[in-house]
C-alpha cells in the first residue's frame, strides 16, 4: 500500500498543486474549479443517476461496436492469412483504410443511420475492425509451419489446425490489435458523443460545458479517463491470464 | 524500392540486363495486381449507387464525388483546407514529437524525472485523452492554439512509452564497450544510446502519426475553423452528403500519402541499420 502511495505521489503532488491553485486564485475558478467542488459535483450527478444513464448508454455503445470489431475484424484477419485469394483481395484495402483518420466517419456514419446509436455503433466498429485484422492477419501467419505440418500429419483435420495451432500462435499479436482497439473505441466513442449524440458521457461533457457547470465537467472529464485507463488494465489482466500457459512453456 | 522483390531481399542481384528488365515487367504487374481491388471497389461503389437501391443521399455516386473533388480543388477550397489540417496536426506533432523523446529520456536519466513523469505516462496512455478537450477550449479557446494542443498531447504519449522501452532495450555489452572506450555520460547518450534506440523511437512517432490526424479532423468537428474536419462537418449539418463523401475522400488519401512518406522516411533515416535490408511492413 505505501509503495503504491509511493509510486503515484506524484499524482497526489498534481491534485495539491491544482488545489493551492484554486485557494490562492492563480487562475480564475471556471479555468480550474476547486477539486472539492468537483467531487461534490461527481456526487451529485450520481446521486441524479445522469451519471449512470449516461454511462450505460456510452458502454452499450462502445461495448457492441468493440466486440462486433473484433468478432469480424479477428475472424477476416485469420481467413486472410489462411487462403490467399482473399489476401490478394483485400489487402491492398486494408492498406489503404488503415491510415484513414477515422474521426472523418463520423459525418459518414451520421448519413448513414442517423443521430442514435446505431451510428455510434457502426463507426466504432468500422473504426476498430482493421487493428484487430492487422492483429489476426500478422499473428496467424507467424505461425510456425512444422507446427501446422506435424498436426496435419497426426491427421488433424484444417479446421481442428486453425483452432488448435493457428489460434493459440496468434493470438499474442491477435491481442495486441485488440488493445490498439480497445484505446480507438474510447476515442471514437467521446469524440462521436462531443460531435454527435443526444447521451452518452462524451455528450454529458458538451452539454455540461456549454451550460457553464465547469465542475461537473471536470468530473465527467475525470471519470471517463478512469473508465479508458481502468478498461485498459482490465484488458492487460485479460491478456495475462489467457497468456499464461506461454509464458509456463517458454520459462 | 528497387530492393524489395516478391518480399525477398535481393540486393546482390547484378543491375541491368535482362533482370532488370524482367523485373520492371514484374513490378508493373505486381502494381497493376494491387491496383485492381481498389478499382473493383470504385466500379461496386458507382453501381451500387446508381442502382436505385439506395438514394443519392445515402450513398452519392463516386463520379459524382470525383466531380466535387475537382471542383474543389479548382476553387482552391480543398488546397486551403488540407494545408490547414496539416499545419495543425504537423504543429502538434512535430511538438508532441520533441517533448515526448525529451520526457522519454529524462525518465531513463534522471532518477527525479522517472519519479515524476512515469506515472503519470503509465496512467494517462491508456485514457481517451480527448475527453480532455472541453478543458483544453476553457483554457485554450478555440482557435489553433487549442488544436495544436490537444494534438501535441494525444502524439506525446506513445513517443514517451517507446522512448523509454526502446533505451531502456539497448544492449548493455554496447554501453560498457562505450564506457570501457572512455565516453562521457553525454556522449554516450547522443552516440551510443539514441542511435541504438532510434528504430523503437522511429516506431512510436509513427505510431503517433495517424493519431495526430485522428485528433487533428476531430478537434475541427468539435470547434469549427476551416480545415478537412470543419468542412465535412459543415457539409453534414447542410445535408450535403457529396460533400461528406467528397471530404472523406479527401482525407483517405492525404492520410494515406502521409502514412507511406513516414514508411519512406524511416528506410532513409534508418539506411545503416540491419531492418532496412528487410521488406517494409506498414
Amino acid at each position: 500500500m505505501s509503495k503504491l502511495l509511493a509510486r503515484y505521489s506524484p499524482l497526489l503532488l498534481l491534485a495539491v498543486l491544482w488545489q493551492l491553485a484554486w485557494y490562492f486564485e492563480m487562475v480564475s475558478s471556471t479555468a480550474l474549479p476547486s477539486l472539492v467542488d468537483v467531487a461534490s459535483a461527481w456526487v451529485d450527478l450520481l446521486r441524479s443517476g445522469e451519471l449512470l444513464r449516461n454511462a450505460a448508454a456510452s458502454l452499450y455503445r462502445g461495448g457492441a461496436g468493440f466486440l462486433l470489431a473484433v468478432v469480424v475484424g479477428g475472424a477476416l484477419g485469420m481467413i486472410m492469412a489462411w487462403w490467399r485469394p482473399l489476401n490478394l483481395m483485400l489487402s491492398p484495402l486494408v492498406e489503404i483504410f488503415y491510415p484513414l483518420p477515422k474521426t472523418a466517419l463520423i459525418p459518414v456514419t451520421v448519413i448513414w443511420l442517423g443521430f442514435g446509436d446505431a451510428s455510434k455503433i457502426l463507426l466504432i466498429f468500422l473504426g476498430c475492425m482493421l487493428p484487430v485484422t492487422i492483429g489476426a492477419f500478422n499473428g496467424s501467419r507467424s505461425t510456425e509451419q512444422v507446427m501446422v505440418w506435424s498436426a496435419r500429419s497426426m491427421g488433424a483435420s484444417r479446421l481442428r489446425i486453425l483452432r488448435d495451432v493457428v489460434l493459440p500462435s496468434a493470438m499474442p499479436e491477435l491481442l495486441n490489435g485488440i488493445r490498439t482497439a480497445l484505446a480507438l473505441a474510447f476515442i471514437l466513442l467521446v469524440t462521436s458523443e462531443l460531435v454527435v449524440a443526444r447521451e452518452g458521457l462524451g455528450n454529458l461533457i458538451g452539454y455540461l460545458g456549454s451550460n457553464g457547470s465547469y465542475e461537473a465537467m471536470y468530473s465527467v472529464v475525470l471519470t471517463v479517463a478512469f473508465l479508458g485507463f481502468a478498461a485498459d488494465r482490465i484488458y492487460q489482466y485479460f491478456m495475462r491470464w489467457i497468456l499464461a500457459w506461454r509464458d509456463a512453456t517458454t520459462g | 524500392m528497387a530492393r524489395r522483390d516478391n518480399g525477398v531481399t535481393t540486393p546482390e542481384q547484378p543491375p541491368g540486363g535482362r533482370s532488370a528488365g524482367l523485373r520492371m515487367v514484374r513490378q508493373t504487374l505486381r502494381t497493376a495486381a494491387y491496383g485492381l481491388p481498389v478499382v473493383a471497389l470504385l466500379i461496386a461503389w458507382e453501381t451500387f449507387a446508381r442502382s436505385g437501391a439506395v438514394t443519392m443521399f445515402i450513398l452519392p455516386p463516386a463520379s459524382a464525388v470525383a466531380e466535387r473533388i475537382w471542383a474543389d480543388a479548382a476553387a482552391g477550397d480543398l488546397w486551403r483546407n488540407i494545408l490547414t489540417t496539416m499545419y495543425r496536426a504537423f504543429s502538434g506533432f512535430l511538438l508532441g514529437s520533441l517533448i515526448g523523446v525529451a520526457i522519454g529520456i529524462g525518465i531513463s536519466r534522471n532518477a527525479l524525472a522517472r519519479w515524476f513523469f512515469d506515472p503519470i505516462i503509465s496512467i494517462g496512455f491508456p485514457m481517451p485523452k480527448v475527453a480532455f478537450l472541453p478543458v483544453i477550449i476553457l483554457w485554450l479557446g478555440v482557435f489553433d492554439v487549442s488544436k495544436i494542443a490537444m494534438v501535441t498531447i494525444e502524439v506525446l504519449f506513445p513517443v514517451v512509452t517507446a522512448t523509454v522501452i526502446g533505451l531502456q532495450g539497448v544492449n548493455r555489452s554496447v554501453i560498457w564497450s562505450a564506457r570501457n572506450l572512455g565516453a562521457s555520460q553525454r556522449q554516450l547518450l547522443w552516440h551510443v544510446m539514441i542511435p541504438a534506440a532510434f528504430p523503437q523511437i522511429f516506431t512510436g512517432i509513427q505510431v503517433a502519426l495517424p493519431i495526430a490526424l485522428i485528433v487533428a479532423v476531430f478537434t475541427e468537428m468539435a470547434m469549427g475553423g476551416y480545415g478537412l474536419g470543419a468542412s465535412m462537418m459543415s457539409a453534414s449539418r447542410l445535408a450535403d452528403s457529396r460533400g461528406v463523401f467528397a471530404g472523406i475522400v479527401a482525407i483517405a488519401l492525404v492520410g494515406y500519402c502521409v502514412v507511406k512518406l513516414m514508411g519512406l522516411l524511416r528506410r532513409r533515416v534508418l539506411i545503416w541499420h540491419a531492418e532496412a535490408v528487410m521488406p517494409s511492413t506498414v
